[in-house]
């Protein structure tokens, strides 16, 4: 690790000049300080954003309106979370351990990095890491790896859950610019993906804040979130569905899909979603949908498993949500 | 005044049964739980001294080659680096068990990407693990093998054996099984990093680390160092658990010393855990070619094991894959391979439960595929396959416990009326397995002291370690049956050098070592007592602090007359190890859940039955085979250590990726502990318990989940991967 300077913002203005000035945001530091004492990372500076207001889950605009600071904890157990949007708390509690959900936050969430061994390790090439340094996961270890979106410079994935279930319903996010102004941004277009500039990962500005995420209004149906990994427990996802699904008169009315585990964000696909809305499930549809889905899977060695996984839990979890509940 | 005795002959007296206290084989509480649990016990990095520097290990970013320079000047220009040391005395890997010299030494060649090759020397430890981070090493690379090769793999001498004519058995054989089984490579994960704080009082070296193995680890530190070992003292009284990885001394313990002696002060450094995964003892891989022949009726007529296995060019140990094949079953044609590939790779050694951990595991496997194909109940194969004389060596069994921990487990478990193989509920489909257990029994020379004070207490002293296992829990309910005291009235004083050598903690032969010792220091004691007593000392009755003979009570006190009594007992191993095969038993058995979509197994229940002669602590003796079953569940499911294709490091070198069971994937575990007294394992009649639990435990549940899905996992873990296509198969059927 590095020698840093630290310093604690009083209030959010405070917050913003510091990151205007380029310090880097710390709030549970649960990735961050990993990070850093690996030297994975090197900030000069570091701004705890810790005591700023920005820790309350409240009613807007007939969605929810979640601080930044909101720990992982808190929300899977907030009462309109896990009544409105029981995705989101499935997927939280999914993710981590107990004490590290109780110390996480709800921007760090979105903004951790990749778990890729190679971007982990700074003595290996990493173009995330390392601009132009190569991407060593390519003909390595890719057990953890992305089969859509990746590119020649990188295929990492991104590794948070709650950012699937987020982007399943479509969540926004309030941003603070460097001038102080807010702006808002749809959570789906928020991550980019690698290209030739794998190191340059969402489309926040120098010196944005998160200071909130803003769920839509509940919309009807059923939704899941399903987590498929290697232990029962504390690890990332190798795959993972959130979805909604609407039925009405035997038909999907609507229908709302995103995957983790698999992509360099959390991915969702537009095609999938219309292709299901006005039609009868049936196993047909549902190969149809994992087709167009994994149209232009580019799978490595170690994770070709993915295709077929992602497969059979896209259609269980369909199979799940369609499935007639006896009143 | 030392008690010896050698095992050359079977104790048949079972003195311990004739002792009243009644607290050795009780659940005792471990005296030392308070102080671990409070965190007052001091692990080794935890003794820090006034003074103290703190190094951190650099490590080596290649395969192969040679360092050609270390740029030192530009990281001591670094705020608070006090020195960046390397050279020959460096170790190249940890010492293997009971070495007694130091392992391969030097900085310049480098044999595998981690090898620590030099330590950056701060002030304070934040400052030295970012010199470490910052050294630039200029290498000339060579080109390395990175994964075992058949091909030009090493035959050793050893670990081959055959008997009459496999190939003919296999081609007569009514059943017969032919399969290639692979394991991966596994580390300890010891809760505790590895850690050392060295200090030098003149030539005299102090050094608190965390080892197994103290008698030999002096030894080692010495050799490594060029001094005297006398000039040498280990202190580890706490260790937090050590699984084999710290059974021979360790880089960072010779780095601490160096730097201490170079810059005059203390120095410490710990290893952060990729450097633990890096750079101390990795459980070698396995390729295991199995081979078994049965007669109609199940009756084993061949058995052929042959193993390939890996470690670093000059190391002698070689993963002992086919220990217990050639006792556990019978069978007339049999045959015994071993190879060793020379890889440039962590350095391979003893990892929980070597040999058997991987052996028993994929034989076991085996079986259950010869039971399928038979159509035998595999409990019953196992039975019909007991060997009356261990049939490797034509030699009496001390004991064979495996019929009575395969009737007590398929009891224990509900084998008869367990669940139809395959029955589905939603998405999961049900399965049971069994697999046997095996593990040899060992004793290694050992001696402790005890002191009986005149206030009627009790010491024992000696160099064992308590690596969590219980060690300070049974020394204190051997001496204080032997003695006739209650418990809180004996102190045991662990993990010191200058104590009396002990075998140490490794292959399960610590208690039964250490423990002997403090059993015949405790008995020349109680001859003592006798004398001033007039009686002898089979008459004796000593109960409570009280000294009865020949119907009169007399305090302990009274008998000592103000003067304390000492004895030293000394155990060491003799003819009863060749003249008989000895070896603990068990039984293993589990029931799954494999998910029809997924492939992911959950394990649901889990049960062992298990003989391992006297038990000395009901409850540390289980702990330690629910710990063995855990590990078990780690072998079957989730832990691998994964190596890069191009440069074989360890890309997986942390616990967040190195997946050990956590809670969620250890469900209700219940253990038996079958009574049995072996008089030729030692006076105790006790044998090893640490180990057996893990021997075979994998193999339950890979075979369980045969039986929810008809697929079988020949290579271990069985991640959801190896299943999806045998699902698709049963999708079609269904
Ligand atoms: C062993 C382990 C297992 C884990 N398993 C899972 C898992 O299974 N699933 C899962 O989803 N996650 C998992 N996690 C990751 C965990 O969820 C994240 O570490 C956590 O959510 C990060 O939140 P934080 O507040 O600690 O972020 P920090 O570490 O404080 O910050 C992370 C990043 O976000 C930036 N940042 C933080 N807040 C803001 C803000 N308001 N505005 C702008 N930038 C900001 C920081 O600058 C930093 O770059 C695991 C972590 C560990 C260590």
């Amino acid at each position: 690790m590095r020698s840093f300077h630290y310093e604690r913002a009083a209030d959010t203005p405070d917050a913003v000049a510091a990151c205007a000035a380029g310090a880097t945001i710390i709030a549970g530091g649960t990735n961050l300080l990993d990070l850093m004492k690996r030297e994975v990372v090197q900030p000069e500076r570091l701004i705890d954003i810790t005591r700023l207001d920005l820790r309350t889950i409240e009613s807007a605009e007939g969605g929810l309106s979640i601080g930044a600071l909101v720990s992982n904890s808190d929300l899977a157990a907030h009462r309109d979370v896990r009544r409105d949007w029981p995705v989101l708390a499935q997927a939280l509690l999914s993710g981590a351990s107990g004490q590290l959900r109780n110390k996480a936050t709800t921007g760090g969430n979105l903004l951790q990095r990749t778990r890729c061994y190679y971007f982990q390790d700074s003595a290996m090439p990493c173009n995330k890491r390392e601009p132009g340094s190569g991407c060593h996961a390519l003909g390595g270890a890719t057990r953890l790896h992305a089969i859509l979106g990746g590119s020649d410079a990188c295929i990492a994935t991104h590794p948070s859950d709650m950012a699937v279930a987020m982007t399943m319903l479509d969540a926004s996010l309030d941003i603070i610019g460097k001038d102080g102004a807010s702006r808002r941004l749809r959570l789906r277009d928020f991550y980019r993906l690698p290209g030739d500039t794998p190191h340059i990962e969402t489309v926040l500005q120098p010196g944005d804040l998160i200071a909130k995420v803003v769920l839509p209004p509940p919309a009807g149906g059923r939704q899941t979130y399903r987590k498929v990994r290697d232990r029962a427990s504390y690890a990332f996802a190798l795959v993972s569905v959130a979805a909604r699904i609407e039925l009405a008169e035997g038909r999907i009315a609507d229908a709302s899909l995103a995957f983790g585990g698999i992509a360099p964000r959390p991915w969702h696909d537009p095609a999938v979603d219309r292709l299901l809305v006005g039609e009868v499930p049936s196993a047909a549809l549902f190969a149809r949908v994992a087709d167009v889905l994994l149209d232009g899977a580019a799978p490595q060695e170690g994770n070709a498993f993915k295709v077929p996984l992602l497969r059979r839990t896209l259609t269980a979890t369909l199979n799940e949500l369609c499935r007639e509940i006896p009143q | 005044m030392t008690a010896f005795h050698k095992m050359d002959e079977p104790d048949h007296r079972n003195r311990l049964d004739a002792m009243v206290q009644g607290v050795l084989g009780t659940g005792m509480d471990r005296p030392d739980g308070p102080e671990k649990v409070t965190g007052s016990a001091t692990y080794a990095h935890d003794g820090q001294v006034a003074g103290m520097l703190h190094g951190v290990m650099v490590r080596a970013t290649i395969a192969k080659g040679r360092l050609e320079h270390i740029d030192a000047q530009a990281v001591e220009a670094l705020p608070g680096v006090r020195a960046v040391l390397h050279g020959d005395r460096f170790l190249r890997n940890p010492a293997q068990g009971t070495a007694n010299e130091a392992p391969v030494q030097g900085s310049r060649d480098i044999a595998y990407l981690g090898q620590p090759v030099a330590l950056v020397v701060a002030d304070r430890f934040e400052q030295a693990r970012h010199g470490a981070q910052s050294v630039t090493l200029r290498y000339s690379e060579e080109s390395a093998s990175v994964a075992p090769d058949a091909e030009t793999a090493e035959v050793p001498d050893k670990k081959q054996s055959s008997a009459g004519d496999l190939a003919a058995a296999m081609d007569r054989a009514a059943f017969c099984v032919d399969a290639v089984y692979t394991t991966p490579g596994h580390n300890s994960a010891a809760m505790e990093p590895h850690a050392a704080i060295a200090a030098w009082e003149g030539d005299l070296l102090t050094v608190r680390a965390s080892c197994q193995m103290l008698k030999y680890n002096v030894n080692e530190l010495a050799d490594a160092l060029g001094v005297d070992p006398e000039h040498v003292r280990i202190l580890s009284p706490f260790v937090g658990g050590g699984f084999g990885s710290k059974l021979g001394i360790s880089p960072e313990t010779v780095a601490a010393a160096l730097a201490a002696r170079a810059l005059g002060q203390p120095v410490a450094v710990a290893l952060s855990r990729q450097q633990v995964f890096e750079a101390t003892m990795r459980r070698s891989e396995t390729r295991q070619h199995i081979r078994l022949a049965a007669d109609a009726e199940g009756r084993l007529t061949g058995i052929g094991h042959e193993a390939l296995v890996s470690n670093l060019e000059g190391e002698d140990f070689s993963e002992p894959v086919t220990q217990a094949t050639p006792f556990l079953y019978r069978g007339e044609n049999r045959l015994i391979g071993h190879r060793i590939s020379r890889v440039n790779r962590t350095c391979a050694g003893s990892v929980r439960a070597p040999g058997e951990a991987v052996g028993v595991t994929a034989l076991e496997i085996a079986m259950d595929e010869l039971a399928t194909a038979a159509g035998i109940d595999p409990v019953d194969l196992r039975r019909r396959n007991i060997p009356e004389r261990d049939p490797g060596e034509d030699r009496p069994f001390s004991s064979h416990m495996l019929r009575a921990a395969l009737d007590d487990g398929a009891a224990a478990f509900g084998w008869e009326n367990r669940p139809q193989g395959g029955a589905r509920q939603g998405d999961w489909l049900a399965g049971c397995g069994m697999s046997s257990a095996s593990r040899v029994n060992m004793i290694g020379k050992s001696s402790a002291r005890v002191t009986l004070h005149p206030d009627g207490t009790a010491l024992v002293e000696t160099d064992m370690t308590d690596i969590g296992t219980g060690t300070y829990a049974i020394l204190n309910q051997i001496a204080a049956e032997m003695l006739g005291l209650p418990p809180a009235r004996v102190k045991v004083r662990l993990g010191d050098s200058d104590l009396p050598k002990s075998a140490g903690s490794g292959g399960s032969w610590g208690a039964s070592s250490a423990g002997s010792s403090v059993f015949l220091a405790c008995e020349r004691i109680r001859q003592d007592i006798a004398e001033r007593c007039g009686c002898d000392e089979g008459t004796l009755t000593l109960k409570d602090g009280m000294a009865i003979a020949d119907n009169r009570a007399r305090p302990l006190a009274q008998v000592l007359a103000g003067a304390p009594l000492q004895a030293e007992g000394e155990i060491d191993k003799g003819k009863t190890s060749e003249a008989v095969r000895q070896a603990t038993f068990g039984a293993f058995f589990a029931e799954v859940a494999v998910n029809a979509v997924t492939g992911e197994t959950r394990l649901r229940r889990m049960h062992g039955s298990f003989a391992a002669g006297r038990i000395l602590n009901a409850k540390t003796a289980r702990s330690q085979c629910l710990g063995g079953m855990t590990f078990g569940i780690g072998m079957a499911l989730t832990e691998e250590l994964i190596h890069d294709p191009r440069d074989g490091h360890i890309v997986n070198h942390d616990l967040a990726e190195y997946h050990l069971p956590v809670n969620a994937d250890v469900p209700q575990l219940s253990v038996n502990l079958l009574e049995e007294r072996d008089p030729w394992a030692n006076p105790m009649q006790a044998k090893g318990i640490g180990e057996l639990g893990i021997c075979g435990a994998g193999a339950c549940i890979v075979n369980a989940i045969h039986d929810a899905t008809g697929i079988r996992v020949r290579h271990l873990p069985a991640t959801l991967d190896k299943l999806l296509e045998g699902l698709d198969r049963l999708d079609d059927l269904g």
